[in-house]
């Protein structure tokens, strides 16, 4: 051949022949190299830790009140090392660090649950509904639709005013709204998967629907699933924090960062900034946080879609 | 047109009807009724009440009877703890109030933040660009509930400029400071939307021959991109007024502007059921209305629609 081609050698340069990359290895590769996104996962590892074990580094516990410095917040419970209120005190007297480190955990815990929830339920709704196709895809996407269209918050605490304002009602409400957007998405894949030759394959050597579902629908939804419960989190940690604020979500002693914040807010006018500063410091750095890994992820596994 | 109107609506009807059976039969399941007290009423005074409410009716006649006073008379049947008042009175007290901040920021969400998100997108990867997904970015992880107490310290407390809370029969100065923490997030958010779709129109072939007709820039984004990037803008409406309206929630109880958010969760910590109930399904509705109202303009927008 008289001319060399540049483009064909370009297509053979990545092809190393020792070692294959496979699909996860590219995206961890892809992701790492976003340095918003490595920020925010060391960030929300650190977050981790401290929600999870912070608690052992302070002497002092959330529930136990401080007689003497109710009422002089402003003078006594200023956050210092020597007192050992790391983060100051609330206006009951309470240690702000150990209610921070309470705090994050619950709303960690919040946002971990109802994404999660959203990957089971929303997942196996979107994908059947995909698959199975036809009518029943029609009754089903039907029924998403007008449970998006209702004001969910709404319905939430009407939910935990009738049944009782507990963390387990919480979190069923939560989950209860968490699914709907991820079986959206979830058909939206599946409907493109489910003409693939390997699931006709199945088909043709007589697997059962369910199973085709679950062995080989599912696995491959995987990728899109897992960037938009990371997006999730933040939003469900949103949602808490909003019920919350409004002190209709988490019951004295427990606390969140929605009830922190709101009770900072309530007394910003007596000089203890402090009490807002801390947990809402907790709540940004934590959103950002996931909203940029969230976005790394996006990137990194899915890259058509930027 | 009319008939894709029609079935719309025939979607919208059920999914209310829906809406109110929801928020009815949680009524019943709910372990203790609204009369439910730390001291226990007598029976008769008890059946007495209940009588009153209608509540000794067989459920399917109240669920009858509620459904017909709502579309009949806009009535949603008297508040159980306010004694005076029924639900239909406290609506009307605060409708007005959620209705003007709401209306504010709702207009200022969308017509700054479509201006932001054109800006960015014609000024690509410049300093305007880079400043407005930027602050596009931080006020997304600043929810309403975050920036109202943000707002306050600075505008109230720091520089004293705006009133940190009231109503003062709707003055000026009491409306800035609700307005700004309902709509920065939505702003933001029109604002990354209108951007993405905005440089993807610009790239498009139709576009590239509106330029080598000699077209001028602001005829081409005015009267050839504007229109099609507007699309996934008016598709994001629905989940925005969603937002917004659970978000004067916030507004109302931290603010103290005396809207229907204020009476619903005021109702929901007294456990006052018919007000959470008509408060839940007002919103329900127009929230639903509103969906249909964009639907019927992205049709009329988008001509590849089949109606």
């Amino acid at each position: 051949m008289a001319f060399h081609d540049p483009t064909a050698d370009a297509l053979q340069a990545p092809a190393r022949p020792d070692k294959g990359r496979s699909l996860w290895t590219d995206a961890r590769r892809r992701f790492f190299r976003n340095k918003a996104a490595t920020v925010s996962l060391i960030a929300l590892v650190l977050i981790a830790l401290f929600a999870f074990f912070g608690q052992f580094l302070s002497p002092f516990d959330g529930e136990t009140v401080d007689f003497t410095l109710i009422g002089v917040n402003a003078t006594q419970g200023v956050p210092s090392f020597e007192t050992g209120h790391y983060f100051g005190t609330d206006q009951e007297g309470r240690d702000l660090y150990a209610r921070t480190v309470q705090g994050t955990r619950l709303s960690l815990l919040i946002g971990l649950v109802g994404s999660l929830v959203a990957v089971v339920v929303g997942t196996l709704y979107g994908a059947t509904s995909g698959y199975v196709g036809g009518r029943t895809d029609n009754a089903m996407m039907r029924i998403v639709d007008v449970l998006m269209s209702i004001p969910f918050m709404f319905v939430l605490i009407l939910l935990l005013v009738m049944f009782g304002r507990s963390l387990l009602m919480l979190f069923i409400g939560i989950g209860l709204i968490s699914w709907l957007s991820m079986a959206r998405i979830a058909r939206g894949q599946t409907l493109s998967i489910k003409n693939k030759e390997f699931v006709e394959a199945a088909v043709a050597t007589g697997v059962r629907p369910l199973t085709i579902i679950l062995r080989h629908i599912v696995p491959n939804l995987l990728g899109v699933v897992i960037v938009y419960a990371t997006l999730l989190i933040p939003e469900m940690i949103i949602y808490e924090s909003f019920i919350s604020f409004l002190g209709l979500g988490v019951q004295e002693p427990n606390t969140s960062l929605g009830a922190l914040i709101s009770r900072g807010a309530s007394q910003l006018g007596n000089g203890v900034p402090w009490q807002l500063g801390f947990p809402l410091f907790f709540f940004v750095v934590m959103l950002f946080a996931f909203f940029f890994v969230g976005d790394g992820l996006r990137d990194a596994i899915d890259p058509k879609d930027r | 047109m009319l008939s894709f109107i029609l079935r719309r609506l025939l979607v919208a009807i059920p999914t209310i009807l829906i809406l109110i059976v929801i928020s009815f039969v949680m009524m019943f399941a709910a372990p203790g009724g609204p009369f439910n007290s730390e001291r226990p009423l007598p029976p008769e005074v008890m059946a007495n009440i209940e009588a009153r409410y209608g509540l000794d009716q067989p459920y399917l006649v109240q669920i009858f009877t509620y459904v017909k006073n709502i579309v009949l008379h806009f009535d949603f049947g008297p508040s159980f703890r306010l004694r005076d008042y029924s639900v239909t009175e406290l609506i009307a007290q605060g409708f007005p109030v959620t209705l003007t901040y709401g209306f504010w920021a709702f207009l200022i969400a969308v017509v700054l933040g479509v201006a932001l998100g054109v800006l960015a997108a014609i000024r690509h990867n410049t300093w305007v660009d880079y400043l407005a997904t930027g602050s596009a970015i931080g006020a997304s992880v600043l929810p309403n509930f975050v920036l109202a107490p943000i707002l306050v310290l600075v505008f109230t407390l720091w520089l004293g400029w705006l009133p940190g809370g009231g109503w003062n029969g709707g003055q000026w100065q009491y409306i800035i400071l609700p307005v700004i923490a309902l709509a920065t997030t939505y702003l933001a958010a029109i604002a990354r939307i209108t951007r993405s779709s905005m440089l993807e129109v610009m790239n498009s072939n139709f576009i590239r021959t509106a330029r080598a007709k000699g077209l001028p820039m602001r005829r081409i984004i005015l009267r050839h991109a504007l229109k099609p990037a507007m699309l996934p803008v008016l598709s994001y409406l629905g989940p925005a007024f969603v937002a917004m309206i659970t978000g004067s929630v916030v507004i109302d109880v931290f603010f103290s502007t005396g809207g229907i958010g204020q009476y619903f969760v005021n109702s929901a910590l007294n456990r006052d059921y018919s007000v959470i109930m008509g408060v839940t399904i007002l919103v329900g509705v127009l929230t639903i209305l509103f969906n249909l109202v964009v639907d019927i303009l992205y049709a009329w927008i988008d001509p590849k629609i089949r109606y």
